[in-house]
């Protein structure tokens, strides 16, 4: 025989029950409570049970009656749930902090060499007023490393190259001594107009020292087509000079000689920012294309002319980035290029 | 080039305040770099002293000083300490006395020494500037100097003079000399020039026998157009040079030797012709200009017995050769202290020749120097008359009318400039008479032609040859900075990089992306390097090495990033990940060169261009990468991660996403490379690298850690092979069903092998599929290994069930059963 369903006795199994459920400070006692209080066998329950066996005119007070006692402890039961899972999880949280500055790394730092940085950065430069980048071979036929470039092969300029010869020396095998053989494959292969920088490895028979590396980088241009004229190659290393050195560089020429160029310039430029203060640094060599030249690529140079010009990349890096040590960029010292990472 | 203010000042007006900077940047602006700056850094008083008495005086320290007294034309004389030994009582040397100032700055002050007080000090050569070889005391007597005591010493020396030195292009042979600078100075300044050429009366010589005899000129250019002798008798040659000669000399680099000797140098250097001068006394008869005979020998002036060339120019008397034409006179006719008559030849020799004989015999001079850059034909009569007036006047000789005058060369040819060549070359607009102007101020004849100018460049200029080379002077004469700046307008439609530029700096920024450092090493290595990495390949070799051990071009990149390794590890850094990009050279058999280069200032034709191209052995690029050490270091919580082949497998799958080539991997070999750990790599069927460990032998032999990982792929082929497009496929949404799957293989069967069997076998429902244990033991017979793998099905269009995800997975298992044996483990 069960117990009468009288709103006291239900009331007490209420207060019961949500003194119970408010003493339940974790997941476990929570539990314990649901299984006394709201479960199967609790008091709750079989009131519930005991509503069927009730005469017909009481089962509707007596359902609502222990209907709405539920409710009250389920919603109590819930809350408290919410309430201590939250708090359980704080403490998992506060429990799983770690020292982030000692996190394990899974990644290594890598990096760019700072030359391969600063060629694609001066590449882009070119693409972007529409130029191509031309390739060659950095082992060359002689006609294309001098001869093409009107350097007459007794003449003291072609001695003064410093040239590496592969043997035997009479199958005219050399190591190219400038980018400037692209000049003439840019000529031979393409149509004109023709506007084409190239860069690449070069090599000249320097022992390496703090300015001299026997293997170095150049980047070269060249532009032909009708009406170039000296004024195009000033504003084109002038544009180049500001995107490289900011806007307030400037570009100085002083006549040179060059069998490739007539006339010829030696090109300053003026660089602030520089440490020890602005000055003029001197950057490269250019000038109008000689018009032999443009006949060995069997352009008619009354009709054709533009300008070429040419500049060491490691010198650029170095009075750029303040780099004083032409070793610290030839040796492979993983901390040189690490300094610049992916920057230029 | 030096060239001496004082001397400069001679033949060009120079500013009253002119200084070292001024020359040079007046000589800078029409195209003579800056080189350096020579003497003239000391102030006085620094007079000349007589040594009266020098004590040698023992000290402790086991030196011995000289307490000297000189006297230095003051009513008394000085005492001063001094070290050398090289001189004695009565020399006449140079003091410097306190308040002088020498190079350094080296002050001069009365100071106390050795127990005396030091009140100056007797000067050498060295301190004074005047060379760097002289650590003894210079006596003015050998100098040929006997001067008052007192006589200022700096202005007696030349010691006020100083010089700037100036890079001359090979283009400029005149400026090789002081008439052609002084031209040059004045070109720039305006300053009134004086031609040193002109300031000679020329008288001619005759009855000497010259003859040119040379039936085979080299290029078809006579190798002496000219050659002009001259005769002078009766010279003491052991007079002394007198100071402002020397101290010229000196400052131009050049060393003094004798009076005679002095004197064709200085002409040299003031006219810029090269002259040599004869013992006539020991000429036997007259002189021939001719090319040597095969295997014909002549002793030089440097004591050197040379075997000529055919193409060697010779100069020959009756007894045979006697000197190298423009290069260098031989032993027998040289000039001595005991010459008194000599013979002055100042000839004109063909560039080419004298260039090819200078480099044949390694015997650049400064004669060969400026014939090779060409030297003005029209000097060699002027200067053989100034060398004959200087003999006359300071070595006491008497002219003689015994000479010879021939001259064969030709005149320089007019070259035609249309009217505005120049301002379209230049983009500057010059008005006609700007152009004119300039080009006659370089000595150039101008006239009038049709549409423009004849202009005749001065027979000092041979680098004038065309059209662009007169506008170049123009533009140089009236300065570079007239030249405006404008932007270039390259057609429309540039095409950006190329396939092959973009992948390779995607594979350089994946590589770094992933952890590598790169490096860019040089492309020299030995011999045993290649060997050790590809037994017996053919080779590129360099005739001049600069270190003759590494005197071949890498076939691979690996060797290098060796080396550079080593050089890490030896800096302390010995955790490594580096990678390079570059090019290889790999010769094939009958590729090296051809036996001929052709013409410039022509395209060859086709097949010539395409003979040029196929002699040029292959280039490829490759990417290599090398790990040792730690890849990750030990960190807390997380032990270290040692490299190994995985990283060098990484990378080659990370070059493989990057140039859309994904690599296949399969046991390899490879003689530098630990044999059970060598990866071959490949793409679509194609082998296009190798990864692995390097053999531990070989590991040791340099010094490096037992485990070094390697890679290297074949740049050229991955650009080739990669993917240039992706035709994307539809994702589904539908569920995935992932399923495990054991099999039982034998372990001698790759599990990439089995993998590959699984996915084909299993179909297009599966997904994705991943090796995850290889497991031997318990339960797995001996010689097998059970290998797992998870699976991923899913179907584009429908809920996959339990029962087709199954099916699908034991066709898989069912392939590897077909094709290895495989069970499937439950």
């Amino acid at each position: 025989m069960s117990e009468a369903i009288t709103e006291p006795a239900v009331e007490a199994a209420v207060e019961a029950a949500l003194a119970a459920i408010a003493a339940a400070g974790d997941a476990a006692s929570l539990r314990t409570a649901r299984v006394e209080h709201a479960a199967e066998g609790s008091p709750l329950a079989r009131f519930n049970a005991a509503i069927r066996d009730l005469p017909g005119d009481q089962k509707a007070a007596a359902g609502k009656l222990v209907g709405a006692a539920r409710a009250r402890v389920n919603q109590a039961l819930a809350a408290q749930e919410e309430r201590v899972l939250a708090a359980e999880e704080s403490a998992r949280l506060a429990a799983e902090a770690v020292d982030v500055t000692e996190v394990p790394s899974r990644r290594r730092a890598g990096a760019r060499h700072p030359l391969s940085l600063l060629m694609e950065r001066m590449a882009d430069m070119f693409i972007g007023m529409g130029w191509e980048i031309g390739e060659g071979p950095e082992l060359e036929h002689e006609w294309f490393n001098f001869d093409a470039l009107n350097f007459d092969e007794d003449h003291p300029a072609r001695a003064l190259q410093d040239t590496f010869f592969v043997d035997p020396v009479e199958r005219h095998l050399v190591l190219r001594t400038h980018t400037s053989p692209v000049q003439i494959r840019s000529l031979l292969s393409r149509e004109l107009p023709v506007y084409v920088a190239a860069l690449g490895r070069t090599y000249r028979t320097d022992e390496v020292d703090v300015t001299h590396t026997p293997v170095f980088h150049q980047i070269e241009g060249i532009a032909i087509d009708r009406g170039l004229t000296m004024a195009h190659l000033r504003g084109t290393l002038e544009h180049m000079a500001r995107e490289l050195f900011g806007q307030e560089a400037q570009i100085r020429l002083r006549p040179n000689y060059f069998p490739f160029t007539e006339p010829s310039a030696e090109m300053d430029v003026w660089v602030t920012g520089l440490k020890g203060g602005p000055r003029w640094i001197e950057w490269g060599g250019c000038g109008m294309v000689n018009p032999n030249v443009l006949r060995s690529a069997g352009i008619d140079p009354s009709e054709y002319q533009g300008f070429a010009f040419g500049m060491g990349i490691e010198r650029t890096l170095m009075f750029r980035d303040d780099v004083r040590d032409m070793h610290d960029i030839v040796e492979g010292d993983v901390r040189f290029s690490q300094q610049f990472g992916m920057v230029v | 080039m030096r060239v001496p203010l004082s001397w400069l000042g001679e033949w060009v007006d120079l500013p009253d305040d002119v200084s070292l900077e001024h020359v040079h940047a007046a000589l800078v602006k029409v195209g003579f770099e800056e080189e350096d700056v020579h003497g003239a850094v000391l102030t006085g008083p620094i007079v000349v002293g007589r040594v009266i008495s020098a004590e040698p005086e023992p000290q402790s320290n086991g030196k011995t000083i000289n307490w000297c007294q000189v006297d230095v034309g003051e009513p008394e004389p000085r005492g001063i300490v001094c070290g050398a030994h090289n001189f004695g009582p009565g020399d006449k040397v140079v003091v410097t006395l306190p308040g002088a100032v020498l190079p350094g700055p080296f002050p001069i002050a009365a100071r106390k020494t050795y127990g005396h007080v030091s009140d100056g000090m007797i000067a050498s050569a060295r301190e004074l500037g005047l060379s760097d070889e002289h650590e003894g005391i210079l006596r003015l007597e050998e100098l040929g100097l006997d001067p008052e005591v007192g006589t200022d010493a700096i202005h007696l020396l030349g010691l006020d003079d100083a010089a700037v030195e100036i890079n001359v292009t090979p283009d400029r042979g005149y400026a090789l000399s002081i008439r052609g600078i002084a031209r040059e100075y004045s070109h720039s300044t305006g300053a009134a020039f004086r031609d040193p050429a002109r300031a000679v009366s020329v008288v001619p010589g005759s009855g000497f026998e010259v003859v040119v005899d040379d039936p085979a000129p080299i290029r078809g250019r006579v190798g002496a157009p000219v050659f002009v002798t001259r005769v002078v008798r009766g010279i003491d040659a052991t007079r002394p040079t007198p100071p402002w000669m020397a101290s010229r000399l000196w400052l131009a680099g050049i060393r003094s030797i004798s009076l005679p000797v002095d004197i064709t140098n200085y002409v040299m250097l003031e006219l810029g012709q090269p002259i040599h001068g004869y013992d006539l006394a020991t000429l036997r008869g007259g002189i021939t200009v001719r090319r040597a005979a095969a295997g014909e020998t002549l002793e030089t002036l440097d004591g050197v017995v040379r075997t000529l060339s055919p193409e060697d120019l010779l100069i020959a008397d009756a007894s045979g050769p006697i000197g190298l034409a423009g290069v260098m006179g031989g032993a027998t006719t040289e000039l001595s202290d005991t010459t008194t008559d000599v013979l002055v030849e100042a000839a004109n020799f063909d560039p080419v020749s004298i260039a090819r004989t200078a480099r044949r015999h390694k015997l650049p001079s400064e004669a060969s120097r400026r014939f090779e850059r060409g030297v003005d034909p029209a000097v060699a009569g002027p200067a053989a008359q100034r060398v004959v007036d200087l003999l006359v006047e300071l070595a006491g000789g008497t002219a003689d009318p015994l000479g010879s005058v021939l001259d064969a060369s030709t005149p320089p040819a007019p070259i035609v400039l249309a009217a505005g060549r120049a301002a379209s070359l230049i983009g500057v607009e010059y008005t006609a008479d700007e152009v004119r102007s300039t080009l006659e101020l370089l000595g150039a004849t101008v006239e009038e032609a049709s549409a423009g100018w004849a202009v005749t460049p001065p027979s000092w200029r041979p680098d004038l040859v065309d059209d662009a080379s007169l506008v170049e002077e123009v533009a140089r004469i009236t300065g570079y900075d007239r030249i405006p700046s404008l932007l270039p307008q390259a057609p429309a439609g540039g095409r950006g990089l190329t396939r092959a530029q973009t992948v390779r700096r995607r594979v350089g920024a994946a590589l770094a992306a992933a952890g590598s450092t790169e490096v860019l090493a040089y492309p020299f290595t030995t011999a045993a390097a290649v060997d050790r990495f590809e037994p017996g390949a053919p080779t590129v070799r360099l005739v001049n090495a600069l270190d003759p051990q590494t005197d071949r071009l890498r076939r691979s990149l690996l060797p290098g990033l060796l080396d550079v390794a080593r050089r890490n590890l030896g800096r302390g850094l010995t955790d490594l990940a580096l990678f390079e990009v570059g090019a290889v050279f790999r010769p094939e058999a009958g590729v090296a060169g051809t036996d001929f280069i052709p013409l410039g200032a022509q395209r060859p034709d086709a097949a010539t261009l395409d003979a040029l191209n196929a002699s040029i052995p292959g280039q490829g690029l490759r990417v290599a990468a090398l790990f040792l050490g730690d890849v990750l270091g030990k960190q807390p919580g997380a032990p270290a991660v040692p490299a190994g082949i995985a990283d060098a497998l990484d990378a080659a799958r990370e070059v493989g996403l990057a140039t859309g080539a994904p690599i296949s991997v399969a046991q390899g070999s490879h003689p530098a490379l630990h044999p059970g750990r060598t990866a071959e790599l490949s793409v679509a069927g194609r082998v296009v690298g190798v990864a692995g460990e390097l053999l531990p032998a070989i590991a040791t032999e340099l010094d490096l850690p037992r485990v070094v990982a390697l890679v290297e792929l074949d740049l050229d082929a991955l650009v080739e092979l990669g993917a240039t497009e992706v035709r994307a496929q539809p994702i589904s949404t539908m569920p995935a069903a992932t399923q495990d799957l054991s099999l039982v293989v034998p372990v001698e069967v790759p599990a990439g092998d089995v993998l590959a069997a699984v996915v084909e076998g299993a179909g297009e429902l599966l997904e994705h599929a991943a090796l995850i244990d290889d497991y031997r033991g318990a339960g797995v017979p001996e010689g097998r290994r059970s290998l797992t793998f998870a699976l991923r099905f899913r179907a584009p269009d429908r809920t996959l069930t339990a029962a087709e995800a199954s099916e699908a997975k034991l066709a898989g298992a069912g392939r590897a059963g077909e094709l290895f044996g495989a069970t499937v483990r439950e």
